[in-house]
């Protein structure tokens, strides 16, 4: 990697740390420790099946939530702060800047996740008293989250690069809400006719499609994912997120700063 | 080979909500600075100033025109290796610390990693933050943070700095501390080129200067050559209290200071001046040709503008 997106990155994670971003995860182990003692008392042979939904959705939600957060104003808050001017005045070029800042986000995500995952794990052992293969397919879920996550830190990045923070969270929050039912928005293209059929497909393609990248509830049933699957939403998760970021990178190079 | 060199640059916002007006905030501004001096770029607030630097740092793209830094385009992102800037009311990263930022901007600067902790604690000394920092930036004075300021655009020992009112929130102290480093810079081969309203400061460091008003430039030249013109007055200074009753009748002003007078008086005056000074037995201590200030020059220059202004409308 460029080693100046590698620093601006670098930067990126330290400042979400300082800002105690990470503290989330004491929400989320009240959470998860809460909800696994009480589901032990309350429910039968579902104790494993509430955990890995509980916990999966959790981190998810989670994430996006400091992805949206944090990714709103990884650019315009630079510009409002003018901390730009001294990083745009040395030889970084826009398109750096705006890549380092995806990079630091994403890495940032990664970490949390990471830990998340061990609570997971964690709360897992504590109901189950044991680990079986099968919840060796929470990783997987796990890695379709992230991928969800980097989708969701670059369509952040984008609407931070040329809007203010306020709309910035409500058009990624729209993006994601809509995003999460687009294979429900593809049946529903399918089934219009005329120009309602034609912009269904279109806002269906336009979003990014979460419903792939959700298996929570077929993992928590220990039904196995197609390696298929996992490529076609490797590749697509990139994809998408590699087209987002050249649209932000775009708008960036264009933009003049207050 | 000129250290800038700006050809025509424009630029014209569009301002407004609904019926967007465009408004000229730079008007085709045409300039040069040579390498090795200490440039001022003088003008009030809203003069077009700042507007103007950050044109050369790419900040903000121009309506029309180009320059050229160090002999190259001035979009070429390389040549920033060789350019420090210092921009008006500088904000940082403020839960890094003194030390922290430095190290950031030297690493996106290209100091080699071997000397990056050296040269910033040299910065640092020079700057008088030693002792702090390690201190979160949060915790900074506004003068600190100037200071900050001046040492991330010096850390990567660029040829040519631009400071955007650098005494801006430092006391008489920091500012003379600046006025020094500008001068130390010179005297190491660096090319300086600062924008204030300060004009002392300007006065006492530049060799040369531009004066620019609602965008347009006024006037260019050297500090020497634009404050050296006699007016045809002289300052004639006595000892005492007293003003001779033929000094007033010649109309003269005289100011008392303690205990002395000052009067100024016309050339063709000077001789009876000095004899009814001479009749009334007082002690004559000077006589000085008055000479135009940068003060002058600039007062002139913007009443000229606002007149030319005036009739056009």
């Amino acid at each position: 990697m460029n080693t100046r997106i590698a620093y601006i990155a670098s930067n990126t994670f330290r400042e979400a740390v300082r800002d105690r971003v990470l503290y989330n995860l004491i929400a989320f182990a009240l959470l998860l420790s809460g909800a696994a003692i009480l589901v032990g008392q309350i429910s039968i042979d579902i104790e494993k099946l509430v955990v890995i939904n509980l916990g999966l959705t959790a981190v998810s939600l989670f994430g996006v939530v400091i992805a949206i957060f944090i990714g709103i104003g990884l650019v315009s808050k630079e510009i409002e702060k003018r901390t730009l001017y001294t990083v745009l005045s040395r030889p970084v070029r826009r398109w750096e800047f705006i890549v380092g800042k995806f990079f630091g986000l994403a890495g940032t995500l990664v970490v949390n996740t990471f830990f998340m995952a061990v609570g997971v794990f964690a709360a897992l052992l504590y109901v189950s008293h044991k680990f079986v293969r099968a919840d060796a397919l929470i990783l997987v879920a796990l890695y379709f989250i992230v991928l969800e996550f980097l989708i969701v830190c670059s369509l952040s990045l984008l609407f931070s690069s040329f809007s203010t923070p306020l709309l910035s969270a409500v058009f990624a929050f729209s993006f994601f809400v809509v995003g999460s039912f687009a294979e429900d928005l593809r049946g529903f293209a399918r089934m219009a006719h005329g120009v309602t059929r034609w912009l269904a497909l279109g806002a269906a393609y336009l979003v990014p499609n979460f419903s792939a990248l959700n298996v929570i509830g077929s993992i928590a049933h220990e039904q196995p994912v197609a390696a298929q699957l996992i490529l076609q939403n490797t590749l697509y998760a990139l994809f998408y997120a590699a087209m987002v970021l050249s649209a932000a990178v775009l708008v960036f190079e264009r933009r003049n700063l207050k | 080979m000129a250290a800038i060199d700006i050809q025509g640059l424009e630029k014209t916002y569009m301002v407004g909500f609904w019926r967007k007006q465009p408004k000229c905030a730079l008007h085709s501004l045409r300039l040069t600075v040579e390498q090795g001096e200490i440039f001022g770029f003088l003008g009030p607030n809203g003069a077009g100033k700042t507007t103007t630097l950050k044109l050369l740092m790419g900040l903000i793209f121009p309506t029309a025109g180009c320059a050229r830094i160090l002999g190259r385009e001035w979009t070429d992102p390389e040549i920033k290796a060789q350019i420090g800037f210092l921009p008006e009311q500088p904000y940082f990263y403020d839960y890094l610390t003194a030390h922290e930022l430095l190290e950031y901007y030297g690493q996106l600067s290209g100091v080699p990693a071997k000397n990056r902790k050296r040269r910033v604690e040299e910065v640092l000394r020079q700057v008088g933050l030693l002792e702090v920092r390690g201190v979160q930036l949060r915790k900074f004075s506004k003068g600190m943070l100037q200071r900050v300021g001046i040492a991330q655009a010096i850390l990567h020992d660029p040829s040519l700095v631009f400071f955007d009112e650098p005494m801006s929130g430092l006391d008489p102290m920091g500012r003379r501390e600046v006025r020094d480093l500008m001068e130390q810079l010179k005297l190491a081969g660096k090319t300086v080129f600062f924008s204030t309203h300060i004009l002392s400061d300007a006065e006492a460091l530049c060799d040369r200067v531009a004066i620019i008003h609602k965008g347009r430039l006024r006037g260019v030249g050297a500090v020497a050559d634009l404050t050296s013109s006699v007016q045809g007055k002289v300052e004639l200074i006595w000892q005492g209290t007293q003003v001779p009753a033929s000094l007033k009748l010649l109309g003269v002003e005289c100011h008392l200071t303690g205990d002395t007078v000052r009067a100024v008086v016309a050339e063709n005056q000077q001789d009876a001046a000095i004899d009814a000074l001479r009749r009334e037995r007082l002690r004559l201590i000077a006589i000085t040709p008055v000479r135009t200030s940068l003060e002058d020059y600039f007062v002139e220059k913007l009443r000229s503008a606002e007149t030319t202004a005036g009739r056009t409308a």
